[in-house]
């Protein structure tokens, strides 16, 4: 790092580069003049255009396996949001039991990606430590009960996808295979104890200091009339959006913008919006179970929430209804009579919304008589939130133009790292770069 | 001996660990492959007290280079290594290993100087060479006709 001093009467560009080459790149460039904001780029690169390429003249049972590569946090809702879509342009419709376990899958990807992304990625910011190492060294229990919790999400995923990363036992129509009765009851004292943990994680975490910032932000996320969403829904806003997914592309506008490879997507003719846990919480609240609504009043989360940085709360909510949800689901099932229905193919074009754990992700995919797809569009959570994290920015970094370089650094990073975007672990080890004119 | 080869097979170098895992089972060693969450590692090792993992690096050396740690006596540098989105590298899930007691006994740790990776494009000559190398060396570590190292240092 070099700069690390702050003259206030000279042009400074900070620049966050995101050290990350697997599921995404980015940096973050900040350019100051006289202390004063200059400009703000995220910059992030993203993998799934060019996915999108590769899944042109393959058949649409190929999809699900394929998109699954795109992130390995978050396999389940890319595979999931695929055969959601490809199922829709084909007029599938699942068994129930599948539909149940489709949602126990889903809550045990949130589980894993957010226990990863609360315990061990953003409690460090808030409580003054580098990063998980450190904590662990001054509480090792406590990192030992982080990573018991995200194990519980890995045995959901082993057991229902055949293996914990990349599940390979979703396909469009059902399952490859279903679990017996019995073998989802193994799960059912790790639920307990998980859940118990998650209440109890869920307070601590909302007597955390929060920087005061709040936005008008548009939350938007799935809703469903009697769940609190993972697979499917109507597309919602707090400004009044209420639309079915298949008008996502007349309402939502994807911009190209210079300083970065993803799209910015907007609401066109309102602009910004933000997706997420926050958003999911705020605009799903009534249909959280009893635990988590008591475990949001414990923490103080009251919605609508504006404030980006409680969104570590939202999801320490957003954990206990899954480890919730996960005990239901597992009391209810019954094997379904077959794993999979027939599928009949067709040419038909189909898109689907569903939540991932950083947010809505949109699939629309169009395939011949053969079903071979001729057209493929993935718009994932974080370019969605892009354009409002940059705004975020504009209007979070004024009052700290003037600290040393090291420290606006460490505010900024906190402040992406909210958003959970696809770049977050990385903010851990940042090479910062300070240029003056 | 638990063999892992990490890495993305869809972005070229990356695929270097995933190379090496599939050389070792097409000679009958067992080797698995994972692409994805590191800190699941931390329970994919606690079966066995002798583990090799093999990753991509980028260090500025000349790709195809090899490098051979022992975390027990190196600290990785987390530059080195994957920094995934959202997750730990391998560089932090061994050293919140270290700190949790739960880093294997004996661990090498194989580095493959990689240059490209771009979504869909095949691994480069030189890691695919490299990749033959490990193979070789990790056989007779298996056999146990060779002693590693426990130093780190870069050959090519």
């Amino acid at each position: 790092m070099s700069g690390a001093s702050s003259p206030e009467k000279e042009s400074r560009t900070i620049r966050v580069n995101y050290m990350s080459r697997v599921e995404g790149e980015a940096s973050l460039v900040i350019r100051l003049k006289d202390n004063q904001v200059r400009d703000i780029k995220l910059k992030i690169f993203e993998p799934p255009r060019l996915f999108e390429a590769l899944l042109k003249g393959r058949h649409f049972s190929e999809v699900p396996d394929i998109t699954a590569r795109i992130c390995g946090i978050c396999p389940v809702a890319y595979q999931m949001t695929s055969v959601h879509a490809i199922e829709r342009a084909l007029g599938i419709t699942v068994d129930p039991m599948v539909r149940l376990l489709r949602r126990l899958l889903y809550a045990g990807e949130w589980l894993e990606s957010h226990a990863l992304h609360v315990y061990l990625l953003h409690i460090p910011d808030f409580l003054g430590y580098p990063d998980a190492i450190e904590m662990a060294r001054a509480d090792r229990a406590e990192i030992e009960n982080a990573l018991r919790i995200k194990k519980i999400g890995n045995a959901i995923m082993a057991l229902l996808g055949g293996r914990e990363i990349h599940p390979v036992s979703v396909t469009v129509g059902g399952f490859y295979k279903v679990p017996t009765k019995a073998e989802l009851q193994t799960l059912v004292e790790e639920l307990k104890w998980g859940l118990d943990r998650a209440v109890a994680n869920t307070h601590r975490i909302g007597q955390f200091e929060f920087p005061d910032f709040e936005e008008d932000y548009e939350f938007v996320a799935l809703s469903h009339p009697s769940e609190y969403p993972f697979n499917e829904g109507r597309l919602v806003s707090s400004k009044g959006l209420d639309i079915d997914v298949s008008e996502y592309e007349e309402t939502f506008a994807e911009q190209q913008v210079k300083h970065s490879n993803a799209l910015h997507s907007q609401i066109k003719e309102r602009g910004s919006y933000q997706v997420g846990a926050l958003a999911r919480v705020n605009l799903n609240y009534a249909k959280l179970p009893d635990v988590a609504k008591q475990a949001a009043e414990s923490a103080g989360l009251h919605v609508p929430c504006r404030n980006p940085f409680k969104s570590i709360i939202a999801r320490a909510v957003e954990m206990v209804f899954a480890l919730e949800e996960a005990r239901r689901i597992i009391s209810v099932y019954d094997p379904p009579a077959s794993p999979r229905v027939a599928i009949p193919v067709h040419s038909a074009t189909g898109c689907a919304i569903t939540e991932a754990p950083r947010g809505t992700l949109y699939n629309r995919y169009g395939f011949d008589e053969n079903g071979i797809l001729h057209n493929a569009l993935i718009v994932p959570p974080t370019s969605q939130n892009q354009r409002r994290i940059e705004e975020d920015l504009w209007k979070f970094l004024p009052p700290f133009t003037s600290l040393r370089v090291s420290e606006l650094t460490k505010r900024c990073e906190q402040l992406v790292r909210s958003y959970d975007p696809c770049i977050s672990c990385a903010t851990h080890f940042l090479r910062v770069n300070v240029e003056r004119e | 001996m638990l063999i892992i080869g990490l890495g993305n097979p869809d972005r070229g170098d990356d695929a270097a660990g995933i190379l090496v895992a599939r050389n070792l089972r097409e000679h009958g060693i067992k080797a698995v492959e994972h692409a994805g969450a590191m800190l699941a590692l931390l329970d994919r090792w606690a079966v066995s007290e002798r583990v090799i993992v093999i990753d991509a690096v980028v260090s500025g050396a000349a790709p195809g280079s090899i490098q051979v740690w022992d975390p027990w006596k190196v600290p990785l540098k987390r530059t080195l290594f994957r920094a995934s989105t959202h997750e730990f590298s391998l560089a932090d899930t061994i050293e919140l290993a270290r700190v949790l007691n739960r880093l294997p006994t004996w661990i090498r740790i194989y580095g493959i100087e990689a240059n490209r990776f771009e979504t869909g494009i095949e691994p480069s000559e030189e890691v695919v060479s490299a990749a033959k190398r490990v193979t070789v060396e990790i056989e007779r570590i298996v056999a146990g006709g060779l002693s590693v190292s426990t130093r780190a240092g870069t050959r090519t």
